[in-house]
């Protein structure tokens, strides 16, 4: 059975061994299978940037049945919660100081006078600036409760009356995703990394181990030649890899609800190419490492930058310039735009080439350069 | 029983420096990821979006709407790419992602703006990225709420009815690298433990030291006390490279006690230490102590400490997990001690939680290597 240089027989063998190891270790299989589950399901949950029912203390220095109602505004809005009220100005500092409130607001005395008169009354706003991504977005939130329960209470747009406002009405409209849940985002982002994860993780663990067992060495002198050697190993990933894709996919669908809109097929074939990717870095981390924590080290300091830079938990765009630059290097970028293009706006081919075609380059060099190296540090 | 010796202790020790010093990368590595991390999450991690690459659909084409225009323009947060003949152009722009937000104004806009009659102006958001189309909209708000106010209502006295007045505390420019690298400590401390800890128990049984081991007289104690004072040193030169880094790169503010600092960094590393070590005993392959390691360790204290995500906003379920988490306690006492300067008065209870995490991790891992060689 020879065909294109390889003998199908033995590559089919190691193959089978291969397989035959996973199986002999159900506890590792078991985690195979589970891990990207468990991972996308936490991820899927904790990565969420909306702020839901933050914890405020309320300062009422006026008491009045105008400042009470600025406080059940607060609340009724959803992104806030009274969780105490203070009695003295002491009691705000104590209570960012304890972190049992992100936000204080202070309602000062005389603010129904002030607001029914027309003279502009000040509320004060305290935010703890430690989380400073939920603190930017509950200070934006809590200025734009304040400021339209004023325009509402002054007596300007009562006399106007129910006809509206004058002035500019936006009306926004959120394509694609129009309750703005960052789940919607994110899901779909959790799979690219998962999916990395789990090609670094079994091409490079795979082929240490035998390295460290020296079992690697009794290939080497086996009459396999290196490809097959290589495709032995590598095959099996990516059917693993595979049947990891079709699981966490169901789960994003079916799960977390998360719109499918574009073709099952795209995204098949791009996981199929991203995972080539993948297990090619795997090789080439194997290459350089002599034992399994090497590898797991090495594989370490290239996924997390890896990570960071795709664009998975802060939009590139928002980088400085420099790091937009390395991120054009990371593989992760592109398969993570490739499948929220398909996921969220049915996005095909003619939108998603260019992501296809630098993950496919890509994936081509680093398993060409994977295959040299394999030789010439195992043969 | 053989007595506690801390000569034998001490031999341990020796041995495992050893193990680590020979291992150049792993050792390189030990020093190198915790600056990595630092530096990357520092200078990469911003939530300050500005310049959102933006569309202009103009069909009133008069000076107010080229105003309105103007006040996105000049805000800072919107860059106007293209400016758009028809309605058609919009679909294909947002699905390539070429633009985030397209504004449309109608034709009747001036119209409606003489007459003073509320004038709508369509907002479309790509939302896919619910976290920046959340603040772009914000934005977008407060630019037209200006607008109105200053070059709608202009000639008719329309007092501002109420001001607020924003003071923000511990961290008062909203810089994201004060949030970020204070809490970076304890996730660092987690993936130290999980790349060098976990691996050092299972490596010794897959190559068959772990028998030599055994027939020696040492006691497992030593065994794992000798085995973590390595990885403690290492630990703390980590903790103060990240602390000088964060001071001195990022400008990061240290307010509270530095012996606290210490005292708990301490109590929270012999914790993650034991953890790994638990690990490696009980997983006994490397492949799965890894695997084990990432799930355990490195994923919880990147995700459920409040490291990045706000753990007020998650799911009630996954508040709950995170209270196992030891991650989250060491995240609120570094931001506390950098950022707040408060001590042991209010920080108590994390302490408490940390002290306990240090039992546990440690009684975990002699537990676990004990039922091995009896």
């Amino acid at each position: 059975m020879k065909f294109g240089g390889l003998d199908w027989g033995r590559l089919l063998e190691l193959m089978r061994k291969e397989l035959r190891q996973t199986r002999r270790d159900p506890q590792a299989l078991r985690l195979v299978l589970a891990a990207p589950i468990i991972q996308l399901i936490v991820f899927g949950y904790a990565v969420n940037t909306d702020i839901r029912r933050a914890a405020v203390i309320l300062f009422d220095r006026d008491h009045t049945t105008v400042s009470r109602e600025l406080g059940q505004t607060l609340a009724a809005s959803g992104y806030f919660r009274i969780a105490e009220t203070a009695e003295r100005a002491q009691d705000l500092v104590e209570s960012l100081d304890h972190g049992r409130a992100i936000l204080g607001v202070e309602i000062p005395r005389g603010f129904e006078g002030d607001l029914a008169a027309g003279t502009p009354a000040t509320v004060q706003v305290l935010v703890d600036g430690t989380m400073s991504n939920t603190a930017t977005v509950a200070q934006a939130y809590a200025s734009q409760i304040i400021l339209k329960f004023g325009q509402a209470h002054s007596p300007v747009a009562q006399a106007l009356g129910r006809a509206g406002a004058p002035g500019v009405d936006l009306r926004v409209r959120s394509w694609y995703n129009p309750n703005l849940e960052s789940r919607v985002y994110n899901v779909p982002g959790v799979m690219g990394s998962v999916m990395m994860l789990m090609s670094l993780l079994l091409t490079s663990l795979a082929v240490v181990r035998e390295r460290e067992l020296g079992t690697l060495e009794q290939l080497m002198v086996s009459p396999l030649t290196p490809a097959e050697l290589i495709l032995g190993k590598t095959v099996p990933v990516v059917g693993i890899a595979l049947v990891d894709l079709t699981l966490i996919a169901s789960v994003a669908i079916l799960w977390f609800g998360i719109p499918m809109r574009g073709s099952f097929v795209l995204l098949f074939f791009a996981s199929l190419v991203y995972i080539v990717c993948g297990l090619g870095i795997g090789l080439l981390i194997s290459t350089v490492s002599a034992t399994t924590q090497e590898a797991f080290m090495t594989m370490f300091m290239f996924f997390l930058p890896a990570m960071i830079f795709s664009g998975f938990f802060f939009p590139i765009a928002n980088m400085p310039t420099v790091f937009q630059f390395v991120s054009l290097l990371d593989p992760i970028r592109y398969y993570l735009a490739t499948v929220r293009g398909i996921f969220l706006k049915g996005a095909g081919l003619t939108v998603l080439w260019p992501q296809l075609a630098a993950l496919a380059v890509m994936g081509g060099l680093i398993l060409w350069l994977a295959s040299t190296r394999f030789r010439k540090t195992s043969v | 029983m053989p007595r506690l010796s801390l000569k034998r202790l001490w031999a341990m020790a020796r041995k495992e420096a050893l193990h680590i010093g020979r291992d150049k990368r792993s050792l390189a590595m030990a020093f190198a990821v915790p600056a990595a991390m630092v530096l990357l999450f520092g200078y990469v991690i911003t939530f300050d979006i500005n310049d959102i690459p933006t569309a202009v659909l103009d069909q009133s084409q008069t000076s107010q709407s080229r105003n309105l225009v103007d006040a996105f323009r000049s805000s800072g947060y919107f860059r106007i790419t293209r400016q758009l003949a028809s309605d058609a152009e919009i679909s294909p722009l947002l699905t390539r992602g070429a633009v985030r937000m397209v504004l449309v104004i109608p034709p009747d806009f001036a119209k409606h703006l003489a007459a003073a009659e509320p004038a709508p102006v369509q907002c479309l958001v790509d939302g896919g990225d619910a976290n920046t189309a959340s603040i772009a909209i914000n934005y977008a708000q407060a630019i037209v709420t200006s607008y109105s106010a200053t070059a709608v209502l202009k000639g008719r006295a329309l007092p501002v009815p109420v001001q607020v007045e924003s003071r923000v505390w511990y961290n008062e420019d909203l810089k994201s690298s004060n949030m970020i690298v204070p809490g970076l400590m304890a996730t660092i401390m987690m993936i130290l433990s999980a790349l060098l800890t976990s691996l050092t128990i299972a490596r010794e049984w897959e190559r068959g030291t772990m028998e030599q081991l055994a027939a020696t007289p040492v006691h497992r104690l030593e065994v794992i006390f000798g085995k973590l004072l390595p990885y403690l040193g290492i630990g703390f030169v980590d903790i103060v490279l990240v602390a000088v880094v964060g001071g001195v790169v990022f400008a990061v503010p240290f307010r509270g006690s530095a012996l606290f600092l210490v005292v708990t960094a301490m109590l929270f590393l012999v914790g993650a230490q034991g953890l790994g070590m638990f690990i490696s005993a009980a997983a006994k392959s490397q492949f799965l102590a890894t695997q084990l390691a990432m799930l355990a360790t490195m994923l919880p204290s990147l995700l459920l400490s409040g490291l990045i995500f706000d753990l007020a906003s998650m799911p009630t379920a996954l508040q709950l997990i995170s209270l196992a988490v030891p991650a989250r306690y060491f995240v609120v006492v570094l931001r506390g001690i950098f950022l707040k300067g408060v001590g042991l008065r209010v920080l108590w209870g994390q302490a408490l939680g940390m002290l306990v995490f240090a039992a546990a991790g440690l009684t975990l891992a002699v537990r676990a290597f004990r039922k091995e060689i009896a």
